[in-house]
């Protein structure tokens, strides 16, 4: 089991176990094998839309150069897409015919009642009620794509709770469900699986970035929530000299004021009380909204690799405006967040990952 | 003889109805300690913790709880709780303190077995648990097994889950220790048909509710399932 320092784990009833011993063996399976490699490749492509294009913000930013990692531009308007594809194939290879999903933002969802509706598995996600209402939009996507959404009543209705009951329908519906869990979060193997699936992300822009500029950027940027676009960036970078910049909402820096806890079935960076109890994070973007975040990103913030900053509610609302009227695009409110803080970096050669668009937040 | 265990949330009346549950013939009590995310849990054990958490019943207020409630009984008392606690508290310490206030052993919900062994604590094992898992968690558990009768969360079933022959014939094949259904089981009927295949039979939810009602209504239904599980015959369905 590949923990990251202190951090990772399997913190979840005994009922799990076995299943996800049997996910992480497929895993293994799946990436020697490079038939799922080629799958997955192909989906991508000729269904997801992959790759992404790097686009140069001249006017948002004139005093750098500021390129966007395109995510936005990915089937279905976010990065979700590249995890939920994976997984979908995986549950497939796992004989799984039913999924179950959790919901922030409802991109994760969307994205997989997609692959779900693709693959013609049965599929249910679980959304807390005011994610419902304040992403509506998502969530009548997801009705169109044949997903059943389950409103989550309980606590703050948001993020955490949907993640808890996706996690408690699970249990009781281990034998033919694959849990498809959206972010690098959660009990192993999912926090790896979740982060190779959306390293196609730094790949590609490594590549891109060279062939734009000759050189690496000075600075990668990215949002961070639970963390998979972030991971996913930074994967591309770990090995070189870039700064890897993560950036949390005011309200929600499990990273920035977190503790180390347990949530979710890992041990990480969390906003947590001095008993381990779990406080609410809050936030205007609803994929930020949530109290702990991936493991591997606690470890990153204590070995010094990446740093971690925040950006309040009003500084994402103003980045959002701000790429919207100087270069056509309209992001999601989560990469408004990273967004917000480029301009204050010493470096000069900056790449952001776009993570998604914002026609759900309008 | 079948054993009876109660399960209660820590909170002010606790000690109170743990002396009633034993009253009415609880063999041991499970004490929880209340986490805010709890996974294993359903709508009932839930609620309690949401309560309980915004009584104050932290770590301290509920290791007081035990500590008062081993002042009022005599029967084994085990603190039920998540990993989340014992990461902040300490596991070693929390282990210690838990001791000196009274308790026989741990459960750790979602600390699985095989992860910090030297902890002492009643494993679990479950309906989709392997062989060797089942083997590994008999090896380390505490005097006895519990058995999670349904692959779910805590609360009330309309019958009693069928995976639970299976998981006893299996459980039964590795280990002479004790056996205890638990998950699911809430009507004198259910502990009944438990009993006949384990050693002893947990309910929680139920009690729960039934404890809302105070301290007479949690003697008289540990009562009626403790009458259920030593007469089961009474209860089989014809």
């Amino acid at each position: 089991m590949l923990t990251y320092g202190p951090y990772g784990g399997r913190f979840v009833p005994e009922t799990l176990i076995p299943a996800l011993d049997e996910l992480e063996r497929a895993w293994n399976k799946a990436k020697s094998d490079p038939s799922f490699d080629q799958e997955v490749d192909a989906l991508r492509r000729s269904f997801g839309g992959r790759p992404t294009p790097l686009t140069l913000a001249e006017r948002f930013a004139p005093d750098k150069r500021v390129y966007l990692k395109r995510e936005d531009l990915l089937h279905t308007g976010s990065h979700k897409l590249n995890n939920a594809l994976g997984q979908a194939i995986l549950a497939r290879r796992l004989g799984k015919p039913r999924i179950v999903a959790e919901t922030g933002a409802g991109q994760h969802g969307v994205a997989t009642a997609t692959v779900c509706a693709r693959f013609g598995l049965e599929c249910v996600v679980y959304m807390g009620a005011e994610d419902m209402v304040r992403q509506r939009p998502n969530v009548e996507r997801m009705h169109l794509l044949g997903a059943e959404v389950i409103p989550v009543e309980f606590g703050t209705k948001t993020l955490r709770e949907a993640t808890s009951e996706a996690i408690r329908d699970w249990i009781a519906n281990v034998e033919t469900t694959h849990y498809l869990l959206g972010s690098c979060v959660g009990p192993a193997p999912y926090p790896e699986l979740v982060r190779e699936l959306q390293a196609v992300i730094g790949r590609e822009a490594r590549a891109q970035f060279l062939e734009a500029e000759g050189r690496l950027p000075e600075a990668a940027v990215a949002c961070v929530g639970g963390g998979s676009n972030a991971i996913g960036l930074f994967a591309g970078f770990l090995d070189d000299d870039v700064e890897l910049v993560g950036v949390e909402a005011a309200g929600a820096a499990s990273l920035g004021s977190g503790r180390a806890g347990v949530l979710h079935g890992a041990r990480s960076s969390l906003l947590a009380d001095e008993d381990g109890q779990v406080l609410d994070a809050e936030s205007i973007s609803a994929g930020l909204d949530y109290p702990g975040v991936g493991p591997e990103h606690a470890f990153l913030r204590d070995s010094g690799r990446a740093r971690y900053l925040t950006a309040t509610d009003e500084e994402a609302l103003e980045a959002f405006r701000r790429l919207a009227r100087t270069e056509g695009i309209l992001p999601a409110l989560e990469p408004a967040h990273a967004l917000a803080r480029v301009s204050e970096l010493d470096a000069e050669l900056v790449l952001v990952c776009l993570s998604g668009r914002g026609d759900k937040d309008l | 003889m079948k054993r009876l265990a109660i399960y209660l949330m820590c909170g002010r009346e606790t000690p109170a109805l743990a002396e009633a549950a034993v009253a009415g013939g609880a063999d041991l009590i499970e004490l929880g300690f209340p986490f805010s995310d709890p996974l294993a849990d359903g709508p009932v054990i839930r609620r309690a913790a949401e309560r309980a958490l915004a009584e104050g019943m932290r770590t301290r207020a509920c290791l007081d709880c035990l500590e008062q409630t081993r002042a009022r009984v005599d029967v084994p008392l085990i603190p039920m709780t998540y990993a989340a606690l014992l990461e902040a508290y300490g596991y070693e310490r929390f282990a210690a303190d838990a001791a000196s206030a009274g308790a026989d052993s741990l459960i750790v919900a979602d600390l699985p077995a095989g992860e910090r062994p030297e902890l002492r604590r009643v494993q679990l094992v479950a309906p989709t648990s392997t062989d060797e898992r089942i083997a590994l968690a008999a090896e380390h558990t505490d005097g006895w097994l519990y058995l999670v009768t349904v692959a779910g969360t805590t609360g009330t079933r309309e019958r009693l889950s069928p995976a639970l022959a299976g998981l006893v014939s299996r459980a039964r094949k590795l280990t002479d220790l004790p056996l205890y259904a638990g998950f699911g089981i809430s009507t004198p009927e259910q502990a009944s048909a438990a009993a006949e295949l384990a050693d002893g039979v947990v309910v929680g939810s139920r009690a729960l509710e039934i404890a809302e009602e105070g301290s007479d209504a949690l003697q008289a239904l540990v009562r009626s399932l403790k009458t259920a599980i030593e007469e089961p015959a009474r209860w089989v369905m014809p």
